[in-house]
């Protein structure tokens, strides 16, 4: 899917400055041998399975389904990953590789902190350095998280400039990088930035769908009807969207995160609301005004909270290959729940915007479809906030 | 044959950077004025980004009181129209490759030869992207600024050859700042800069004092500074534009 100067159509590119353009193409020299590297692959599925415990479980969710009345659904549990999330797989993969490259320092955005305690956690396993920023406003929101971050080693940078959210913390990871090169690998959580990170990270997060296509042929003898994820960056969407790609009979459903909905400025859902433009490294949708300007974005969301998407994912949209639908906080929050009490699983806020959008369109299809939903995540982190969202204090 | 040679005309040059509406569009005029009547070459005018990535915290805040206030594309273009009848020296635009983008790329471009921009800065396009502008600035006579960095190595002379304008040369690994140290062997860089090209060249980020802005400018063609005149804005706001005379002619005495 991508063209050698990092290109999706029109999005991607590289637009760094001067100061690191040589070490992406020394990271993109690296991973191309690497890749094809059969010590590397031996290695890297070794972590995969042995310490991250893929191949992760595909389930049919009973209850669900008969509860919706419609098509069949089944739970593709990333959840159950060690550490939480389907964030391990992309961190496994280029921790590996900066190790390779010689690189003893990792650095590292966070969001919801789920990426920056994969970081963490690749780093103490691997025996690197590690720093994490994070939005001060994400900090607060997710103080479990800095805890853990810090616990694995790591320390941890609140950013206090811009919004104090996801985007400062990309930003201030990319000033970061550029003072810091020769012993430093940026390991970027999403599929976005710069050439080669989109296709760095969609290939490290495809054994998703590899794993699917894999487990629906032996559960089901067919491919499913749609597979459903929520995207931010979009990187649990392309790892479940990718080996599906060529299978035009899949509908591939992405869920961005509408806020308090797509006509208030309360949003995050960056595809259906945003324009092409350039930013973080790459061209692809932003959210912004007519100046260009980067627009604050809103999502109740840590995770999502973030005014771009990855340049596959525009392309995608494009080209009319995926569909992306807005979901909004309380669609969220009741999805969250509903998965809670229906089937005794926990989604990060995250996935339950893939799982809202499911629970409204199973209904509508035949009792013979299959739908399979990516749970990214896990929800312990999102409790206290969910909590708070319903008019509880809890502390954490 | 580019306005922006004028520049460097005059002995070594000097570059001043000023943001634009810093605080208010009146006071950068004043600041830009003060700046050349007291002998800055060059005016680098930035447009403020949301997000500007390659800035320090001294630039990033000058960016957000500038947006805070209300600047917009629009207002820089018909302030800097205004601006032209009163100073002659040449000037480029800094800002971000999607201020740019969004404005519409060549409504942009096209209106910088309007307002007689002599160039175009942006730090995050480089080379390999520069086909986004180029084509653009080349019908509108609009010099695209390349930038140069103590990693390029390897791309120095290819960045060179296909030089316009100027070549920025940044001086140290990072973000725009004031720096007490400044350590990449820029002689080096310079020497195979000459080898590959006319253009001149001129060395920025990390330079606020008199004896940093000689010894930059006399290896190169001369030496830009931004961060220490923010600076001066962030303490005087309006009355800033003196103190930023004053500074310039100091820095200008230091490298003439």
């Amino acid at each position: 899917m991508t063209n050698p100067n990092g290109r999706f159509g029109i999005h991607g590119g590289q637009y760094i400055p001067e100061t690191l353009m040589n070490a992406v193409i020394e990271l993109e020299e690296a991973y191309n041998h690497y890749k094809n590297d059969s010590e590397f692959n031996r290695e890297l599925t070794e972590l995969f399975n042995e310490y991250a415990g893929r191949p992760s479980r595909l389930y049919y969710a009973e209850k669900m389904t008969k509860d919706l009345g419609g098509a069949k659904i089944y739970l593709k549990r990333e959840d159950l990953n060690h550490t939480g999330a389907h964030k391990i797989n992309n961190v496994l993969g280029q921790a590996l590789l900066a190790k390779k490259m010689g690189k003893t320092r990792l650095i590292a955005e966070t969001g919801a902190g789920q990426h920056g305690v994969a970081t963490a956690t690749a780093a103490a396993l691997l025996g690197m350095e590690c720093v994490v920023f994070m939005g001060e406003e994400d900090t607060i929101r997710q103080a479990l998280n800095v805890y853990r971050m810090r616990l694995l080693g790591a320390e941890v940078i609140p950013v206090k400039t811009g919004t104090a959210t996801l985007k400062d913390a990309v930003s201030e990871a990319m000033r970061e990088w550029t003072s810091r090169i020769a012993d430093t690998h940026y390991c970027l959580g999403s599929v976005m930035g710069p050439h080669p990170f989109p296709t760095i990270v969609r290939d490290f997060q495809a054994v998703i769908s590899k794993e699917i296509k894999e487990q629906i042929l032996q559960k089901e003898g067919r491919l499913p009807d749609a597979v459903i994820a929520c995207v931010g960056g979009g990187s649990n969407a392309i790892g479940s969207f990718y080996h599906f790609i060529e299978d035009k009979g899949v509908r591939l459903i992405g869920c961005e995160a509408a806020g308090r909905g797509i006509d208030t400025f309360e949003t995050a859902a960056t595809i259906n609301t945003g324009r092409v433009g350039i930013f973080h490294g790459m061209k692809s949708y932003f959210c912004q005004d007519k100046y260009g300007q980067i627009a604050p974005v809103y999502s109740i969301s840590a995770g999502l909270d973030y005014p771009g998407v990855g340049p596959e994912h525009a392309h995608l949209h494009d080209i009319g290959r995926a569909e992306y639908v807005p979901v909004t906080d309380d669609e969220a929050v009741n999805a969250f729940e509903y998965l809670a009490k229906t089937e005794g699983i926990i989604p990060a806020i995250e996935s339950a915007h893939a799982v809202a959008h499911a629970v409204k369109i199973a209904p509508t299809m035949d009792k013979d479809k299959i739908i399979v939903i990516t749970i990214s995540g896990r929800g312990d982190k999102d409790c206290a906030a969910i909590a708070r969202y319903r008019g509880e204090d809890i502390h954490e | 044959m580019s306005n922006i040679r004028k520049a460097f005309e005059n002995g070594k040059a000097f570059i001043a950077f000023i943001t634009c509406g810093d605080p208010d569009l009146d006071t950068t005029a004043a600041a830009v004025k003060a700046a050349v009547e007291n002998g800055a070459d060059l005016i680098e005018l930035g447009i403020p980004f949301s997000d500007p990535t390659a800035e320090g915290p001294v630039i990033q805040g000058a960016n957000l009181r500038a947006l805070n206030g209300g600047i917009t594309t629009d207002k820089i273009f018909a302030f800097v129209k205004e601006l032209r009848r009163d100073v002659k020296a040449p000037m480029v635009f800094m800002t971000y490759a999607n201020v740019v983008f969004s404005y519409g790329a060549e409504k942009f471009i096209s209106t910088c030869k309007d307002i007689e921009i002599d160039g175009l800065i942006l730090p995050d396009l480089p080379f390999e992207e520069k086909e986004e502008f180029q084509p653009l600035c080349k019908q509108y006579g609009v010099d695209l600024v390349s930038l140069i960095a103590p990693t390029s190595e390897n791309r120095i002379a290819m960045i060179a050859k296909e030089s316009e304008g100027f070549l920025y040369i940044v001086s140290s690994l990072g973000v725009t700042g004031t720096r007490s140290e400044i350590k990449t062997d820029l002689v080096s860089i310079v020497k195979v800069v000459r080898e590959n090209t006319n253009v001149p060249c001129a060395i920025g980020f990390g330079i606020s004092t008199p004896e940093q802005a000689k010894k930059m400018a006399d290896i190169s063609d001369g030496a830009i500074v931004g961060s220490a005149i923010i600076k001066l804005l962030e303490k005087h706001g309006k009355d800033a534009p003196k103190y930023i005379g004053e500074y310039v002619k100091s820095m200008k005495d230091a490298i003439r």
